[in-house]
């Protein structure tokens, strides 16, 4: 028996019983397309989101007033600054314009690009020609905040640093704000209110889409002192912006800070520090485990449903060899070894899971060109690869118990059987 | 030169405890080279279990058994299986063809497993299916043979491979007239080229062919006849209706 033969023997089985070989290629095809498709989509989802947090700016770390005192130096997850308003302990002191100024001097922070300090105003409105808007983050700050947060400008210019020393009331808006207030009218040059000050609109913000339930675009940035003028005041800032010198400095950046601001707050060995520091690298691999649990989880779903497709092939394949055990007897009986017996059912079951398995690939490939529920699937080769390598081997797996029982019959039992 | 079928007190016993069976109670047989045996015997008096033993499809409860001179017993699995395929055909009562196989491919298939190849394997088959009158049917699947057709395939495929030992039990059972002549016709051809025949029957028609006829009863043999000498022809000349 040549392996050609065993192989044209299987064909002949597999299509004697077209519907039902149809029935559990099907089966397999849809575990091999959902393990690929899913594994995709958490892939594209996770990219996605990757994305987004790269848009907020790279090698950054941003400096906040510690409430609780201990512990959460370093890591993290806490909202845009929380303005002055709001109690800190007692003994704690806040982030001041002179810590800003501290960490800014290259001999105690050499890794550090730039600093801006930041304050955040609550509740304020603008207002232009009637029409008012509730500004979502309105934002006093420095100049290079806009590129330690990747913010860019789509319409008009940056404020400067002339403009942050003469406290001059010049305001950058971001989309959702230039849509309230003025809707199709050019905004720049213009002059709106918030909470009553005038400011003129120099410039567009990009739009950079909504994160979440947070409105990206919906944000004010203003020169620091003209915000603390007229909105929050000259006490505590909201937090600090550091940028370091480049993505591999972020952690150094991250201890020198910490070394600036423990030494100007007096705080020495184990005692609490009184701020504490978000590293966007930190919160990136947060959030990229995260995404890959995600992933993983989709991905064992999909891997149930093939593992179902097994089954069905073991079914089959039982049903086949009940169904011609007469048949496996007349081979016997007339001198079919044990080998070409179980190599025709082992084929059978081979190619029902490799065909389901090129079919569930080439299915997976054509889903992967489409959004699937806003994502854009990113196809992971591996993934490929291992859907396929599973399937084949669930084909052998599963095809050979039931293979291996025709196989051992005694001639005579598999001719007497009905 | 030894015998092609020696056989010595062979008993099987189906099942156990209480409803144990002795289909046969201590057979001893030997068929010489060019026989023609027909083994007669009333229902359930053990003919089959006998012809599966003898056709290595079974192995029997205890008792020898040597086919051309080697112990059967002592052969593995894959040896059998070579046995099954080189020395012995066997046509059985229901022609057991494969379905949805040409009558080509079924007489190609012991062949196939006997790792013959390609051409040769075609011609083979198509001698075989000549020989028995089917030349013009080789296309066709058993579904669309007539019963008389499909034995003859079967036999076909029984010879083949030139086994020593042609068996067939009750290969006329489901025939009419007409077709059971056209197969011992064929049987009376093979028998008088010198292979060496064991047939069951019924039927004392059939029997009248053979050079010597075995009686069993309740698994013992009973009579054993001869009807004609074993270097000899068969003893009822008939020719194969010429097809
Ligand atoms: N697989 C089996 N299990 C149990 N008993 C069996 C089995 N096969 C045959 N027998 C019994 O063995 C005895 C002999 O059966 P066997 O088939 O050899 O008879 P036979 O002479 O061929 O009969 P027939 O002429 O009707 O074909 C019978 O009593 C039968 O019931
Ligand atoms: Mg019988």
């Amino acid at each position: 028996m040549t392996t050609l033969e065993v192989l044209r023997f299987a064909v002949r089985g597999l299509s004697a019983n077209k519907m039902r070989s149809f029935l559990t290629i099907l089966g397999i095809l849809i575990g091999v397309a959902a393990v690929i498709l899913l594994v995709a989509v958490g892939e594209g989802s996770s990219q996605s989101i990757q994305s987004r947090i790269q848009q907020l700016g790279s090698n950054t770390l941003t400096v906040m007033q510690s409430f609780n005192g201990g512990g959460g130096r370093g890591g993290g997850f806490a909202g845009g600054g929380g303005g002055g308003g709001t109690g800190p302990r007692t003994q704690a002191r806040g982030l001041t314009l002179a810590d800003a100024k501290a960490i800014a001097d290259k001999s105690a922070a050499p890794s550090v690009k730039s600093v801006s300090p930041v304050v955040t105003a609550q509740s304020s409105t603008a207002t232009y020609e009637g029409a008012s808007h509730s500004i979502g983050q309105m934002v006093g700050t420095y100049p290079s905040y806009f590129e330690a947060q990747n913010k860019q400008i789509a319409k008009g210019v940056y404020f400067y640093d002339a403009d942050v020393l003469a406290a001059r009331k010049v305001i950058v808006i971001g989309q959702t704000v230039v849509d309230d207030l003025f809707g199709t009218v050019d905004p720049i040059g213009k002059q709106i209110s918030v909470n009553g000050v005038p400011y003129t609109v120099i410039g567009v913000l990009k739009e950079s889409g909504s994160s979440g339930f947070q409105d990206g675009d919906d944000l004010a940035i203003a020169p620091l002192p003209a915000v603390q003028q007229t909105l929050t005041g000259f006490g505590n800032l909201g937090s600090i912006i550091v940028q370091a010198t480049d993505a591999t400095s972020a952690d150094s950046a991250q201890s020198e800070v910490t070394a600036v601001l423990d030494q100007r707050h007096g705080i020495t060995g184990a005692a609490a520090a009184d701020f504490r520091i978000l590293n966007q690298a930190t919160l990136q691999e947060t959030v990229s485990e995260s995404t890959q649990t995600f992933t993983v989880l989709l991905g064992a779903v999909a891997a149930i449903s093939l593992l179902v497709g097994g089954i069905g092939i073991t079914n089959i394949m039982l049903v086949t060899v009940t169904e011609r055990t007469r048949e496996i007897g007349i081979r016997k009986a007339i001198g079919a070894p044990k080998g070409a017996i179980l190599g025709q059912f082992l084929a059978e079951a081979t190619m029902l899971s490799l065909i389901g398995g090129l079919l569930g690939v080439a299915v997976a490939l054509i889903g992967t060109r489409f959004t699937i529920a806003g994502v854009t699937p990113v196809l992971v080769p591996a993934s490929i690869a291992l859907a396929l390598g599973v399937s084949v081997g669930i084909g052998l797996f599963f095809g050979s118990y039931p293979a291996n029982r025709a196989a051992k019959l005694r001639p005579i039992e598999a001719l007497r059987h009905e | 030169m030894s015998p092609v079928l020696e056989i010595q007190d062979v008993t099987k016993v189906y099942g156990e405890g209480e409803v144990v069976v002795r289909a046969l109670r201590g057979i001893s047989l030997t068929v010489e080279r060019g026989d023609y045996v027909a083994i007669m015997g009333a229902s359930g008096s053990g003919k089959s279990t006998l012809m599966n033993i003898i056709g290595c499809l079974d192995v029997p409860t205890s008792g020898r058994y040597a086919l051309d001179g080697t112990e059967v017993g002592r052969l593995s699995d894959a040896q059998l299986a070579v046995v099954r395929n080189r020395r012995i055909g066997f046509v059985f009562q229901s022609f057991n063809l494969i379905p949805r196989m040409s009558a080509l491919a079924n007489v190609e298939l012991p062949l196939a497993y006997g790792g013959l190849k390609g051409a040769e394997r075609r011609r083979r088959a198509l001698a075989a299916l000549d020989q028995v009158g089917l030349a013009e049917r080789v296309g066709h699947q058993p579904n669309e043979l007539s019963g008389g057709q499909q034995q003859r395939v079967a036999i076909a495929r029984a010879l083949v491979t030139s086994p020593t030992l042609l068996l067939a039990d009750e290969p006329t059972g489901a025939l009419d007239s007409h077709s059971s002549a056209d197969v011992l016709a064929i049987f009376d051809r093979l028998s008088r080229g010198g292979r060496t025949i064991v047939v069951i029957t019924h039927e004392n028609d059939v029997a009248a062919h053979a050079k010597r006829v075995v009686r069993l009863m309740d698994g013992r043999i009973v009579e054993d006849h001869r009807l004609a000498p074993v270097d000899g022809p068969p003893p009822l000349k008939r020719e194969v209706a010429g097809r």
